[in-house]
């Protein structure tokens, strides 16, 4: 029953989520471990729960992470 | 809740030289200017390209705001010089305004579009929304009842605003932002609490689970 679990996942909040505004602070350094492999969602967990909560932050995030990548091709 | 960042050791010699030469005078400077707003241009392209699937953009509008975006992330990017802390490659972190001014640029233009409903509540489409399968209506409708009841009954009037705005008509947050003339933290904030309340208000009926929240 995929209605219950997507209205589910939607309404249930991280208590660790940052917010925008301190997400969007960080991004670049964020952007820049993963890129890198590092382990971003241990080491900046309340980001990590706000990317996976918050479409627009995490399209800009998918953005810079391509766009670092390609720097390193 | 707030996380600390640590810089990165060892800033590379490029990074260190690019505010140094941007805050300069000079031709120097103007061929950093030059130089920076290239590369800008370049990564605005390429996202715009990126996101272009899900946009009803035709070429030449993905290209002006491509140029329009890059334009705009310079003028962020020069203001804000004294705020890069070398925390990042120095283009990383010039890379990150330009996502936000796709974003914004792409915000406004869902804003001027007029299929964009910020009012009318269409309830029939949320089942929809979140994949409730029309065959088996007996077993959810009376769960998008008691949510719809939450909505009207435990919200807040701008709580309700941004939800149904978001939730019901499908306006993208970005959009939300211009039209309400706040930040996206604002919204996401006030989307954030009524997500919350609704959640314990449905657990508190049975709906659904009351567990707390588990860590993934």
């Amino acid at each position: 029953m995929s209605g219950w679990s997507a209205l589910d996942r939607f309404l249930r909040t991280d208590p660790r989520d940052v917010g925008c505004a301190q997400a969007m602070e960080m991004l670049h350094i964020y952007a820049e471990l993963a890129a890198a492999g590092a382990p971003v969602e241990e080491r900046y967990p309340g980001v990590a729960a706000h990317l996976r909560a918050c479409g627009p932050c995490a399209e800009d995030f998918d953005g810079l992470l391509a766009a670092v990548r390609g720097e390193k091709h | 809740m707030t996380e600390h960042v640590t810089a990165t050791a060892g800033l590379d010699a490029e990074s260190a030289d690019w505010p140094r030469a941007l805050a300069g005078t000079g031709p120097r400077r103007e061929e950093a200017l030059a130089r920076l707003h290239g590369l800008l241009v370049r990564i605005a392209r390429s996202e715009v390209a990126r996101r272009a699937p899900r946009l009803q953009l035709t070429g030449p509008e993905l290209d002006d705001l491509a140029y329009q975006a890059a334009a705009d992330a310079l003028v962020a990017i020069t203001s804000k010089l004294g705020q890069f802390r070398g925390e990042s490659r120095f283009t990383t972190w010039a890379y990150k305004f330009v996502m936000f001014e796709v974003s914004a640029k792409i915000g406004r233009h869902f804003w001027r579009h007029p299929s964009v409903r910020l009012d009318a509540e269409d309830w029939e489409r949320l089942p929809d929304r979140f994949g409730f399968d029309p065959a088996q209506e007996a077993e959810w409708r009376d769960l998008l009842t008691a949510l719809r009841q939450a909505v009207d009954q435990e919200l807040t009037a701008r709580q309700r605003k941004v939800f149904v705005a978001i939730v019901l008509n499908g306006v993208p947050l970005d959009t939300l932002v211009i039209e309400l003339a706040c930040s996206r933290n604002a919204i996401y904030k006030t989307l954030f609490d009524a997500r919350r309340k609704l959640r314990a208000v449905l657990a508190a009926n049975g709906y659904i689970g009351d567990d707390v929240w588990r860590r993934s």
